[in-house]
């Protein structure tokens, strides 16, 4: 830089200043409404400040005015890509608290729907991510599986995004007639489909390039931060709801035959034909979780399956609701079920009213979010999108 | 480990500390002081037979009753409580620690009720002591970084307080 004194002398010892820059909240990398502030040196980054609160709806306030079925709704809006298993997560928090048992034809109904809500909501997470690191076109792929899942819920209860399905005491309806066969024939085709997005993105050289070793966190971080679900696995503790649960999450997957995804002693479960894990890829890494997101889309094809198998020869009926100014006992329950994004759980306190005291949601991206802070120091600007990208984060379950 | 021999192992190592356990409803929990609350989180975290290393959840609940008809009936003085609850992943076990607070510290309206954080002891804490003071009004002593996280930095009131009204108006937005 030439000085004004004399032009001619050239300035060598050029000062620069760190520098915020405002991510968000309308950044299409950041899922929604989040606000990243970042203290960045050149390209480096050297301190992440989420903020968040932009999509706060206060639903919990409103979880107090309102009787559980009538807070269905709210939590459908939670996190909006599944729907169907936040709706599951509060009905068992509900029905914890009645003590009602439900059919065995009623809990294999909710496992077809939640396991295809997860095929979903990863869907959506995979292709969602490309974006992120700059490829368009496995987010087309993956939404034109996903609308399939769309119309199969669309037949089942009328709604594509907000649906208020499975409620306490059951579902709003049964299957409809000729539904396990559409669903079937989805899942016949949905398997090769796979196969096809590991080439696109798990395996493509770019993609490696971008996840591998980025983001590393250590099972002992993990669990620190509170961590649940593909990212908590993604650093190899084996620990799924589904499996090691409380009692009322466990018993639907009672006798199903599936194995947590989570890479122990240097491999996966291997009873597909996954894609080799790249040798730049760390336990922990961004790539690792962006992978047992991927194997959880089959293991879901897989549990559902089985469930669809027990659905058509269990005796019951689907479960009918429970009224909807039903009286809750004195009491507080608090049950955490596996959501896609990770452990969701329900504070449900009642005085003995058909009303709640209090209704607390705890969102499982609201802790996975927590890390940013910690990871998103000395990388790259661009390994920023990267990592927020593998935690899969949804504001309005963070927001509430 | 059954329920009756951790409260009383627990009652032997901390003695009052430990105010009350209920072991008969859905979800047992304990009672713990205050100023013990570390401690005790610190201990369940670490030792070996329990390993509760996950912390789920904080939650503040406000115990008020503002409709003075049905205030005659309710049996409980207004209080608000911190509800922590953990997991042992290790273990596959839970476990509800309560922190029952004044309304107010010092009975004086205004003044937050303080508990310590256990942000040292579990990552976790930071976020959700930060919602929980956000939302319900607790002040957490020794929190790294305590501000408001979901509501704007200028936001009045705790609104999960059951005596919270609603402001009529926000930087020129009509509340009603």
């Amino acid at each position: 830089m030439a000085t004004v004194d004399d032009p001619r002398i050239i300035e060598f010892d050029v000062r620069t200043d760190e520098m915020l820059i405002n991510m968000g909240p309308q950044h299409p990398s950041t899922h929604g409404v989040l606000r990243l502030v970042l203290q960045t040196d050149g390209e480096i980054v050297s301190r992440t400040t989420p903020h968040l609160g932009y999509l706060h709806r206060c639903a919990e306030k409103i979880g107090e005015n309102l009787t559980p079925r009538q807070w269905i709704p709210y939590t459908d809006r939670m996190d909006y890509l599944a729907g169907m298993n936040m709706n599951l997560g509060w009905s068992i928090t509900v029905e914890k608290l009645l003590n009602h048992e439900l059919s065995e034809k009623a809990k294999h109904l909710r496992v077809i729907i939640a396991e295809l809500g997860r095929v979903a909501s990863h869907l959506v997470g995979m292709g969602a991510y490309g974006l992120d690191l700059g490829t368009f076109s496995p987010f087309l792929y993956a939404f034109r599986e996903r609308e399939k899942i769309l119309d199969l819920f669309e037949e089942v209860c009328g709604a594509r995004l907000t649906y208020s399905y499975i409620t306490p005491g059951g579902a709003t309806a049964d299957l409809p007639a000729g539904w396990l066969q559409k669903c079937e024939g989805f899942l016949e085709q949905l398997l090769p489909v796979i196969t096809e997005y590991h080439t696109l993105l798990t395996t493509n050289a770019i993609f490696v390039g971008r996840t591998a070793g980025i983001g590393v966190m250590s099972p002992e971080m993990v669990i620190d931060y509170g961590c649940t679900g593909p990212v908590l696995r993604g650093s190899g503790v084996s620990h799924d709801l589904r499996r090691d649960g409380e009692e009322r999450v466990t018993d639907m997957y009672d006798g199903y035959a599936f194995e947590v995804i989570c890479e122990q002693e240097g491999h996966y479960p291997n009873d597909h034909d996954y894609p080799a894990v790249p040798s730049k890829a760390v336990l922990g890494d961004c790539w690792h979780r962006f992978y047992v997101r991927m194997l959880e889309v089959i293991q879901s094809i897989d549990l559902c399956r089985q469930a669809m198998d027990r659905y058509s020869t269990a005796s019951g009926d689907y479960g009918i609701p429970v009224k909807l100014t039903q009286k809750l006992p004195k009491g507080e329950v608090y049950l955490e079920s596996e959501c896609p994004r990770g452990q969701m759980g329900f504070y449900l306190v009642s005085d003995g009213t058909s009303i709640p005291w209090r209704a607390r949601a705890r969102s499982s991206c609201f802790c996975n979010l927590s890390v940013t802070e910690a990871l998103c120091v000395d990388v790259p600007l661009a390994d920023v999108p990267a990592i927020i990208g593998s935690l899969d984060v949804v504001m309005g379950e963070i927001d509430r | 480990m059954s329920g009756q021999t951790f409260i009383d192992t627990l009652k032997q190592k901390f003695g009052e500390k430990i105010v009350g356990d209920h072991l008969e409803v859905i979800d047992p929990w304990i009672e713990v002081t205050p100023e013990a609350l570390v401690e005790v989180c610190q201990y369940l975290k670490t030792d070996p037979g329990l390993q509760f290393n996950q912390l789920q959840c904080i939650s503040g609940v406000d115990y008020l009753e503002t409709d003075p008809k049905k205030a005659k009936k309710i049996d409980w003085q207004p209080h608000t409580e911190v509800v922590y609850h953990l997991w042992s992943i290790p273990n596959k076990t839970s476990l509800v620690v309560k922190v029952i607070l004044p309304r107010w510290k010092n009975d004086e309206e205004g003044q937050l009720p303080e508990v310590p954080s256990v942000a040292d002891v579990w990552r976790t804490a930071d976020w959700h002591e930060r919602e929980v003071f956000d939302l319900s009004g607790v002040h957490f002593t020794g929190h790294p970084d305590l501000r408001r996280i979901l509501c704007p930095e200028d936001w009045v009131g705790y609104p999960l307080r059951k005596d919270y009204e609603m402001p009529l108006e926000y930087h020129g937005i009509r509340g009603r």
